[in-house]
């Protein structure tokens, strides 16, 4: 028995009070649901062609669905956010990567082709791989990664960049896009991402 | 008034994007048709109209295409 009611000297009323209090708590709650604006913090972490897609995917995604997001980009992470992009990607030290031929007879771009790892530390591989992937997104209908990038701009998703590793990888800041809004570190992340409904690392 | 969005041959998130972006130009009671191939848009499309306060009014097979047609909340 620990209900307000119940402490109430006479006894009496405790149902009303009750039923009535629970009527209030399920309106205002209702109304805080209304109200509330969904949020999202990412951390992106990666800076490899594949990897850049999940925080530009979810953070234009969720601006679309109304949400107020936030990207904090920190090491490798901080290469999305150049002018200039030059994402890689290569199946060396990453055996899940299928490697498929974006182009040629329809048998054969759906075998997989099997690469011997010392082949792929080859000049030139890497370069190659990256240009077949690129070629295949473009024929899948994927997004470049530039587009969402500029789709999360336009949309008001913040972009947030970590101080620390300009200064670690000796970086230039005119590097990067004039849309970051702010050059922090991880005291400043923390609070917008304790207030934030979804958190993730990437 | 009745608009309609080809989202067809994009992929995830690109339908979703676009049809944001449609809709913003839109008045609330207006209808857009979106058309799109990524099988993913049937229930991308509704969680999307779910969280923004749009309807879902109808979405079919049409061929090798889906057609959904949203009433802006």
């Amino acid at each position: 028995m620990n209900t307000i009611a119940s402490l109430s000297p006479t006894g009496t009323g405790t149902t009303d009070l009750d039923a009535w209090f629970d009527q209030r708590f399920e309106q205002k709650m209702a109304e805080r649901d209304a109200s509330h604006v969904p949020s999202m913090t990412l951390i992106a972490t990666k800076g490899t062609l594949d990897m850049a897609y999940p925080p530009f995917i979810l953070a234009s995604t969720a601006a679309a669905l109304g949400w107020e997001v936030s990207v904090f980009f920190t090491f490798y992470g901080l290469s999305l956010l150049k002018k200039k992009l030059d994402l890689q990607v290569t199946p060396m030290g990453n055996p899940a990567m299928p490697m498929k031929l974006p182009f040629g007879p329809e048998w054969l771009q759906h075998q997989e082709i099997h690469i011997p790892t010392l082949l792929m530390s080859t000049p030139g591989f890497q370069a190659a791989a990256t240009g077949l992937m690129k070629k295949t997104m473009r024929s899948k209908g994927v997004a470049d990664i530039e587009e969402l990038r500029s789709l999360c701009v336009e949309a008001d998703v913040k972009l947030v960049a970590c101080q620390m590793t300009v200064d670690l990888f000796g970086m230039d800041k005119d590097e990067f896009i004039p849309e970051i809004a702010d050059w922090v570190g991880a005291a400043s992340f923390l609070p917008s991402a304790q207030k934030a409904d979804v958190n993730l690392f990437i | 008034m009745n608009h309609t969005l080809d989202a067809r041959n994009l992929n995830c998130p690109l339908p979703i994007l676009r049809t944001r972006k449609a809709l913003n130009e839109l008045a609330s009671g207006d209808r857009l048709t979106v058309l799109a191939t990524d099988p993913a848009t049937a229930k991308d499309i509704d969680s999307f109209c779910r969280q923004t306060g749009n309807t879902l009014v109808d979405s079919k097979q049409l061929g090798d295409h889906h057609s959904f047609v949203i009433r802006k909340g």
